[in-house]
């Protein structure tokens, strides 16, 4: 698999075991636990091989009850451990919601700041695999309008491998939405690649003419799009959220206070959503600088259709998010 | 920023001639700032001593901005004494800090709210960036013509506005100057105009534009002319220059300016601001006098108190002026409080002038070539140097009645010269 020295050849996937494997590792107190994470190595294969290499004490395979699991991870968390939980969709954790907004968001206050409590939930989120409109979703924008916990959108191979540990290490729960249409991509990553901050947003791609601002599973999408325009003379610039709260709204607004024009890609639905708080936030921040209104190309408003042509018409995709920019940038 | 016209809505500064510290007389020159029209020399309204500098050289700020404070020995007098005997340019501040007051406002256009447009006119639609870069380069959005979404005016639109009379960028702050500071630099030497020629004449051409428009559009003009008989005032002139050296000749027009003066003594209708529709007479006599720049455009700085004055200060003064304007230096006072102006195209070869008031004044007078023509008088025909004076005046203030009586007066005047 080793390309050369300095890079290795790996998936999304296997980036994600690798950043698992590490952290069960190198801290006792780690261990795994959701649905099918054992012997059946994952929904989606992450965790496969890791119950022969670590045993059942530390990937452990639960019953299919979202609230008592991770109400467990919380209590395993607040007793000094620093527990891993798989939900497997993003649509299941609704089951949790309790815990998660009710409990872990809430004890360190409640508490007086006496318990915190250092959970990590890992959870699959968005479309595109013909799952279905209850495997489909992306709801992780909900999650970032509740005060207490992290949310973390890996979309490279680098921060799903290194997210993990820097989510451990933080003192209070944080949630990592990994995009389901992300685990099979691969590229090259360096060997020695590691933990990575987790409060910034990314550059991906520098641009002068308008600010593509994504995160997630539709950061391909915008970076295929920038590519596109690259081409007829438009420069875009791409940038990568990286975590959806705390937003890293200094990057957001100095982006579009050099580019003027902005375009959200959300594959969440656009009302009340992550993108509605983006375009409020550059509209506080950054007013004087726009020369269009901000755009945002998010789903259909629709349950995620099963029949591939529907699901692919409902999802935001390259040539849409190209055509709106074209629209934009020809305009002004 | 004082207001230096009532087209003037904001002005740069280019050189600061004082610095913190330094003690000021009331009509001291403290600074030089660029308008559309001319560098201009700012006076201060305030005896005392410059506290702080809050507006940098290369700064463009509307009119009405605070330039300095001045530390002054006013403040104390305008808190020791009842607000009555405070001067109204004086902010009697907690603090003893004297805001510096732009100077009385009669050329100050009353200007709608901020962001408000005028009732009844739709709403500008702009994007804030264009909005923004529109009052850094000063460009009038109102004539910018938007592509951007349902006609709306975006950056690429202000800058195409900006770059269209001139291809050089307008912002670009000129170099800071270092004053000699004990001695005062000649004016000639120390003018850096922040503003390209180019730009600068275009500035000037919606300008006057602005105010000319607005003074169609608002002043209810009446005219009138009247030949005048020069051969007195002409004769008069003749002998008294043969009198002089040649620099201290007196040139016709200094008569046609004393004579207005001193008319306007009987016609104070003519001599004042109409502002809000309403006429505040001028008790001072400053005439206008517009002079047209070699590069185009004109201008018309004031020469003050020309019915106190005696026809060599006029003259001195008037040559001063167009000294200075040539020169593209003109002082905040006179650029920006003229009560009448003067007009005189002789020069040029026309007979008469349909002239435009400068609002907010409120009459204009006219002069077109002296013309040596038949003329009777008493049953006999002789050759005469003969003027046409016109009169554009604002019926708002005064009527054709007392406008008549007015150029009938200058003409009575012009025929004693020697009591000019």
């Amino acid at each position: 698999m080793t390309t050369d020295d300095k890079t290795v050849r790996m998936t999304y996937r296997e980036a994600m075991r690798q950043a698992l494997r590490d952290a069960l590792s190198r801290d006792p107190r780690v261990f795994l636990m959701g649905e099918d994470v054992g012997r059946y190595g994952g929904c989606f294969a992450v965790s496969k091989d890791l119950l022969a290499e670590f045993g059942p004490e530390r990937i452990r395979d639960t019953p299919l009850s979202e609230s008592a699991f991770v109400g467990a991870g919380i209590g395993a968390a607040l007793n000094g451990m620093r527990p891993i939980v798989e939900i497997m969709t993003v649509n299941f954790s609704l089951l949790a919601l309790d815990q998660i907004v009710n409990n872990a968001a809430t004890i360190l206050y409640m508490s007086g700041g006496q318990f915190n409590v250092p959970l990590v939930i890992r959870l699959t989120t968005g479309a595109g695999r013909q799952l279905a409109a209850q495997h489909s979703h992306s709801l992780e924008g909900w999650y970032a309008h509740i005060p207490g916990i992290k949310i973390l959108a890996p979309a490279t191979l680098e921060d799903a491998r290194g997210m993990l540990w820097t989510a451990l290490e933080d003192p209070d729960p944080v949630l990592i939405f990994e995009h389901g249409g992300l685990y099979n991509m691969e590229g090259e990553l360096a060997a020695d690649t590691g933990a990575v901050e987790i409060d910034k947003a990314a550059i991906r791609r520098p641009g002068s003419d308008i600010s593509l601002i994504t995160y997630g599973g539709t950061l391909g999408k915008a970076m295929q799009a920038a590519d596109e325009l690259s081409q007829a003379g438009i420069d875009a610039e791409v940038v990568d959220l990286r975590t959806l709260r705390p937003l890293d709204t200094p990057t957001i607004l100095d982006s579009v206070s050099r580019t003027h024009r902005a375009v959200i890609i959300d594959e969440g639905w656009r009302s009340g959503s992550i993108s509605a708080e983006i375009s409020a936030r550059i509209m506080e921040g950054a007013f004087y600088e726009l020369d269009l209104p901000v755009e945002r190309v998010c789903s259909a408003e629709v349950p995620m259709p099963y029949a591939k042509h529907l699901e692919d018409a409902a999802l935001p995709q390259s040539p849409l998010i190209a055509e709106t920019v074209r629209r934009m940038v020809g305009a002004s | 920023m004082p207001s230096l016209g009532a087209d003037m809505e904001a002005g740069t500064v280019v050189e600061w001639l004082v610095k913190p510290g330094d003690p000021i007389k009331r009509g001291d020159i403290i600074a030089i700032v660029d308008t559309e029209k001319a560098t201009i020399e700012v006076e201060a309204w305030e005896t005392g001593t410059l506290e702080q500098v809050l507006v940098p050289v290369g700064e463009k700020v509307p009119v009405g901005t605070v330039l300095a404070l001045i530390q002054g020995a006013a403040a104390e007098a305008a808190q020791a004494r009842p607000p009555a005997q405070a001067r109204p340019e004086v902010v009697p501040a907690p603090k003893p800090p004297v805001v510096t007051a732009p100077p009385p406002p009669p050329l100050l256009a009353p200007k709608p709210p901020r962001g408000r447009p005028p009732a009844g006119a739709p709403r500008l639609r702009i994007s804030p960036l264009a909005k923004r870069i529109a009052q850094e380069l000063a460009v009038d959005v109102s004539k910018v013509q938007g592509t951007g979404p349902d006609g709306a005016i975006t950056r690429a639109d202000v800058e195409r506005a900006a770059k269209a009379p001139a291809p050089k960028a307008p912002t670009a702050p000129p170099q800071a100057v270092a004053p000699a500071a004990a001695e005062a630099p000649k004016p000639a030497e120390r003018v850096r105009p922040a503003i390209a020629p180019q730009e600068r004449q275009a500035m000037m051409r919606r300008a006057i534009a602005a105010a000319m428009a607005r003074s169609k559009r608002e002043i209810p003009h009446y005219y009138l002319a009247a030949h005048i008989d020069m051969s007195r005032a002409m004769g008069w002139l003749q002998s008294e220059n043969l009198k002089r050296p040649v620099a201290n000749r007196l040139l016709y027009s200094v008569l046609l300016l004393k004579a207005v003066a001193l008319a306007i003594r009987e016609f104070p209708e003519m001599n004042g601001f109409c502002t809000d529709g309403v006429f505040r007479p001028s008790d001072a006599v400053h005439i206008g006098v517009a002079i047209s720049l070699r590069e185009g455009g004109l201008i018309a700085p004031a020469i003050h108190d020309v019915n106190r004055k005696s026809l060599e200060e006029v003259m001195d003064s008037l040559r001063a002026l167009v000294k200075r304007v040539r020169a593209g230096v003109l002082r905040s006072s006179e650029i920006a409080d003229a009560t009448i102006t003067i007009t005189s195209l002789g020069e040029e070869g026309v007979e008469t002038v349909f002239g435009i008031i400068y609002p907010p004044q409120v009459a204009l007078v006219g002069f077109g070539k002296i013309i040596e023509q038949p003329w009777a008088m008493n049953g006999m025909v002789g050759a005469r140097p003969v003027i046409k004076a016109t009169l554009s005046a604002d019926h708002r203030a005064s009527d054709g009645h007392r406008g008549a009586l007015f150029l009938a007066k200058i003409d009575r005047l012009l025929q004693t010269p020697e009591k000019l």
